[in-house]
């Protein structure tokens, strides 16, 4: 039986602009507004978090500005708000929902042949909770700034801090909130609505990484809802919890915060990687190397992650054993993403490679993710985070991983799946342009301080000893060229919304559901119910039962 | 096939000879390690070059395959689709069982350099340091006070007993690889010994507040005789012990905590390091910690032969005073013991 | 396959089907499933405060006893039966669905559930809540610290922090369930739901039983580990 899906029978389709989809089916600002369509939602979800990107960009840029300078720019208090806004928007208000809500929630629906997702109206719901949470913070941020870090340690946030701690701490509660909807949607919908034939082992592994992604939504963040409920109570009442001065313990903060937040970095990555075995496979026209194994190894990284939060701990005085079994299983949850590496790379091999942007981010996203992950290394093992906890080599680290990593898995989906989303094609040249604009400044941004932080120096300093001047500004270089890399993007997507060349269905010749339907979709996805009887990224046209 | 991969492992072994050989110049133009300047500092340096050389090679390794595979079957026509690759099972489990057993020899290396570093020897010297909004108080039992500064005589263990008075703070001296949190509420230590003489860094890496980036200073490591020299120098001093001695007197401890057992209160000679029970029957180490909560929240220790009625001190002396009580009570030598000794 | 126009044809009938589902199945399926789901993240978000919860109550164990027996243990506990009372008439307005009754039975045991869960409410608020603060033993609202309890007194605003933040959070989840058992109550009023369909019933039944599970595990915690019921006062 051939696959059912919408045939383009040439001659008998509408060109993009004529055919109703469902950007064009309802023009007023009450049905974007009040949509209950995943793709809408997934565009005023793109619109909010890509203001949030600049804004939290903008954070950044100050603070390396202020880092030019050994004595500082800007006053101590304002730096240490910079470093806290930056951190609490880019982790809670754009990594975390960038690719779910986005790209998860345009594509999960496409690629397993549904309408919708399973609770349009609740994913409508996430959306505006969202936006909510993202005015409270929004106001601590005007009203005067959050200086406590992104990790709101106590008890200097629950009792010495003068800053906008609870509006903050509110904005992230309620944001929480969007992603467990999110998630809640994502894992029923993929359960229970995949098209006829689509077994498990035939998904996307997009769809593996939004499962495993959503896993953790469900089960880690209520944790850091409770926490910055109490944190707030605390703050507000002196329940004396988290405060040693009223009995309280400002460790069992700690465990708490990360408890989630640990996961929550495999949140931000883990859709990244799912956008990886997409990109790999439809730039290299072959089947994913391995798909059983990034399958599982997802899942894997998902279970592991909740089991390792104490690393971020090793210098608070926990004791030996318990750094001793954070530290192995650390080491254990970076195998599965070592696994992904290979499999992704063996992929290429043999394969009909083409160089178009979203194939460099992936390329990028490759190497960077690798460099960082395996600092991650020097992080798991005790006695060299020991010298290195506290230190900018923590920044580059996890820098390497976010932006390197998942941002570069972002950017390149946004350019593969544009046409799909637009139904326009951007400008190739610009977008490659951008991509080696982005790698070059963001390797010359978080190399350097990889250095300083193995020479000492402290993260979150408004000022620094004189001799870390050349590789702070050789950071602060980078982050200019990375800023204009990341402006690029934006002019040429916002451009091709308008003047882009129409895009046909499928112009990388992908396989996947999501190609199979006119680009932009039509608001129900598919005019017919596909039925899937191969496996995924089938390029070469094998049956089933040729793999092992 | 096996010609080009000959080739291309000799690039790499290349490529990571040219690095390694360049590392030493480039080393003396843009810094690349902290001074090493403690006994454990080398073994740390040892470990983070593996870890260094692992993380190159990797990433070399992943680049150089990636680069190699995207010029060799580049799309050579638009339509082209290429013949599927069969999943090896035996690769997938090769690259999953050789990068756990790297992890897992650098787990144990690691942990066996963390376990020992974590043990201050026997003979070690002991200095207490408190750590406040936005400045170190660093004490010696000699009584000579610092502000942001630490003199230690080289190649002497030295094995530090920290608090905060506020919030969290983290003392670091990235010369000695040696860092860990200082927090409000209970002590934390750690230890070191200075190789070398010189000027080193101290800073604060834990972020406390708006002077968190100032909240630095240096540690000075002198020879033995200098040290000496600069302890003795300056206006005489009273020792720890002695000032702890005066607070002793001056806060009314010394009128229940007698010398005999006649006392209201248990006599404190000789009682550091004994194991005490409590009423509940768990026995307690009478260590720095205890003697803390001792002062500041006297009836959450239940001794079986005295009502609780200790005040607290809580309030009353700082943190600093806390740790020269302790001296104190360490230095009383013990009288006719029964309980248990250490 | 069918293709949407019969498709949706072949469901016109059912006014509560969702388009994006492909039968009324699925849909009940989904919503179950999403309400697992949903409950699994509740309880990670109780889990954290019970988790807290049990730390303090290991280190400051005579504060917690003194504070735990300072609650009611006699209305904790009619509240207890009050609560699984409520889980029993709501059960019984699914099992009158899935029997086919008429909507009036559903409708009643509905409201009987509601009624139960206003009792609930109103003993925790009027009788327990406004005797706690009367008697000064709300945390941040006048608390004192009563000589009688020592050494351990200064902990004891440390457990009823915890307890009116976990019986608050309880009751804040109770609060929002019984306006949703009344929308429900009044779509039964309006016979939507018969043994092909009752989802939603389903679906707020789970939600409230899990109420009454966090109360089960809230009680013996606050209640009863003062041990007050033991001769010698317990441990």
């Amino acid at each position: 039986m051939s696959t059912t899906v919408i045939a383009e029978i040439p001659g008998h389709e509408l060109p993009s602009e004529e055919r109703v989809n469902y950007l064009t089916v309802d023009h007023s600002v009450k049905s974007w507004l009040l949509t209950h369509d995943h793709k809408r939602i997934a565009l005023l979800y793109l619109i909010s978090i890509t203001l949030m990107f600049f804004v939290g960009g903008f954070f950044a840029v100050l603070m390396r500005l202020n880092l030019i300078e050994p004595t500082g720019l800007v006053a101590p208090e304002t730096y240490n708000k910079l470093f806290s806004m930056h951190g609490i928007i880019m982790v809670f208000f754009f990594l975390v929902p960038s690719i779910p809500a986005t790209l998860g929630n345009f594509l999960v629906p496409m690629m397993i042949g549904a309408r919708d997702l399973a609770f349009p109206r609740i994913n409508l719901l996430s959306w505006y909770i969202y936006i909510v949470g993202a005015a409270f913070t929004m106001y601590a941020v005007i009203s005067g700034g959050v200086d406590t870090g992104w990790t709101f340690y106590t008890p200097y946030s629950s009792t010495f801090s003068h800053s906008q701690v609870i509006p903050a701490a509110v904005g992230v509660f309620v944001t929480g909130f969007s992603s467990i909807l999110t998630g809640l949607n994502f894992i029923v919908t993929i359960h229970k609505m995949r098209a006829p034939g689509l077994t498990w082992f035939r998904l996307p592994l997009f769809i593996w990484a939004m499962y495993a992604t959503s896993v953790i939504f469900i089960l880690g963040t209520p944790v850091i809802a409770i926490t910055l409920f109490l944190l707030g109570l605390e703050r507000l009442l002196h329940i004396g919890i988290f405060d040693p001065a009223i009995g309280g313990d400002p460790i069992l903060f700690q465990h708490m915060f990360w408890f989630y937040s640990h996961p929550a970095v495999y949140i931000m990555i883990l859709p990244g990687m799912g956008v990886m075995s997409e990109l790999i496979t439809a730039f290299s026209r072959k089947r994913i190397f391995g798909y059983t194994f990034v399958a599982f190894s997802s899942l894997a990284i998902a279970v592991i992650s909740f089991l390792v939060w104490g690393h971020h701990m090793f210098v608070t005085g926990q004791s030996v054993y318990a750094g001793l079994i954070f530290s192995v299983l650390s080491f254990m949850v970076a195998i599965p993403s070592a696994i992904k590496v290979f499999n992704w790379t063996a992929t290429l091999y043999k394969g009909s490679i083409s160089y178009e942007a979203p194939m460099l981010y992936a390329l990028g996203f490759i190497g960077l993710f690798t460099m960082g992950g395996l600092t991650g290394l020097f992080l798991a093992s005790l006695a060299t985070d020991v010298h290195l906890n506290g230190t900018y080599f923590i920044v580059a680290h996890f820098h390497y991983i976010m932006v390197g990593g998942a941002v570069m898995a972002y950017l390149g989906g946004l350019h593969f799946w544009w046409p799909k989303i637009t139904g326009r094609l951007y400008p190739d040249g610009w977008a490659r342009f951008a991509a080696l604009v982005i790698f070059v400044g963001f390797n010359l941004t978080f190399f350097p301080q990889f250095v300083l932080g193995y020479l000492g120096m402290p993260r979150r300093y408004a000022v620094y000893p004189g001799e870390f001047q050349v590789l702070n500004v050789m950071s602060s270089a980078g982050a200019s060229i990375l800023g204009v890399g990341y402006i690029i993007p934006l002019v040429y997507f916002i451009w091709s919304f308008k003047y882009g060349p129409i895009a046909g269905p499928n112009p990388w010749g992908a396989k996947g559901l999501e190609w199979t339907t006119p680009s932009p979709p039509p608001t129900e996805n598919f005019e017919e119910v596909p039925i899937v009887t191969e496996q995924a990224y089938n390029y070469a046209g094998t049956s089933e039962s040729a793999h092992g | 096939m096996a010609g080009l991969l000959r080739i291309f492992s000799l690039y790499m072994t290349g490529l990571i000879q040219f690095g390694l050989e360049n590392i030493a110049s480039a080393a003396a133009w843009i810094p690349l390690h902290p001074p090493t300047a403690s006994s454990i500092a080398q073994n740390v340096d040892l470990l983070y070059y593996f870890l260094t050389a692992l993380t190159l090679f990797f990433t070399a390794l992943i680049f150089g395959i990636i680069f190699f595979f995207m010029v060799k079957f580049r799309r050579r026509s638009p339509d082209e689709i290429p013949a599927d690759t069969k999943t090896h099972l035996s690769l997938e489990l090769t690259w999953t069982i050789i990068p756990t057993l790297i992890t897992f020899v650098i787990f144990v290396w690691a942990s066996v350099l963390y376990v020992r570093n974590s043990r201050p020897p026997e003979s070690s010297m002991e200095m207490f340091v408190v750590g406040k909004q936005w400045m170190w108080h660093i004490q010696h039992p000699e009584g000579v006070r610092e502000i942001n500064e630490m003199h230690v005589p080289v190649g002497v263990p030295v094995k530090l007993t920290m608090t905060s008075e506020d919030v969290i703070h983290d003392f670091y001296i990235p010369a000695f690889r040696v860092k860990k949190d200082v927090m409000p509420g209970r002590y934390s230590s750690i230890w070191f010994q200075p190789t070398e003489t010189g000027t080193f860094h101290l800073f604060c890496a834990q972020y406390c507040g708006t002077d968190h980036s100032e909240m630095i200073g240096w540690v000075y490591v002198m020879s033995p005789t200098d040290y000496a020299a600069w302890l003795a120098g300056g206006t005489k001093n009273e020792s720890m012990a002695q000032m702890g001695g005066r607070l002793f007197s001056q806060l009314g401890c010394a009128a229940c905590h007698t010398s005999d057992s006649s006392g209201r209160g248990p006599s404190l000679a000789g009682i550091y390091g004994t194991t005490q029970k409590m009423r509940d029957g768990n026995s307690k180490t009478v260590d720095e910690a205890l003697i803390r909560q001792a002062i500041v929240n006297p009836n959450s220790i239940t001794l079986p032969n005295y009502p609780p009625i200790m005040p607290t001190f809580q309030g009353q002396v700082n943190e600093e005073q806390v740790l020269q009580l302790i001296a104190y009570v360490k230095s009383l030598e013990p009288e006719e013991r029964t309980t248990s000794s250490k | 396959m069918a293709d949407m126009a019969t498709h949706n044809a072949h469901h016109a009938q059912h006014d509560a089907f969702q388009h994006q589902f492909e039968d009324m199945e699925q849909q009940r399926d989904a919503g179950t499933f999403g309400m697992w789901v949903f409950l699994a993240q509740e309880i990670m978000f109780f889990g954290g405060i019970f988790a807290a919860y049990i730390v303090y109550r290991a280190l400051f164990h005579d504060s917690f006893e003194i504070g735990s027996n300072l609650l009611n243990v006699k209305f904790g506990a009619a509240n207890t039966v009050v609560l699984i009372a409520s889980s029993l008439t709501m059960a019984l307005a699914i099992h009158a669905a899935q029997a086919g009754k008429k909507g009036k039975t559903q409708v009643m045991y509905l409201l009987l559930t509601v009624l139960l869960g206003v009792i609930f409410l109103a003993v925790k608020f009027t009788f327990e809540w406004t005797a706690d603060y009367h008697e000064h033993l709300i945390p941040g609202f006048g608390f004192i610290i009563r000589p009688e309890w020592g050494a351990a007194g200064s902990h004891v605003p440390m457990f009823f922090s915890f307890y009116f933040f976990m019986t608050g959070l309880h009751a804040l989840h109770m609060i929002v369930g019984i306006p949703i058992i009344l929308i429900i109550a009044v779509m039964a009023w309006r016979n939507k739901f018969d043994e092909v369909y009752h989802a939603p019933l389903e679906m707020v039944g789970l939600y409230w039983h899990f109420v009454d599970i966090v109360w089960i595990f809230l009680f013996p915690l606050l209640y009863l580990v003062g041990g007050r019921y033991l001769s010698n006062g317990g441990h």
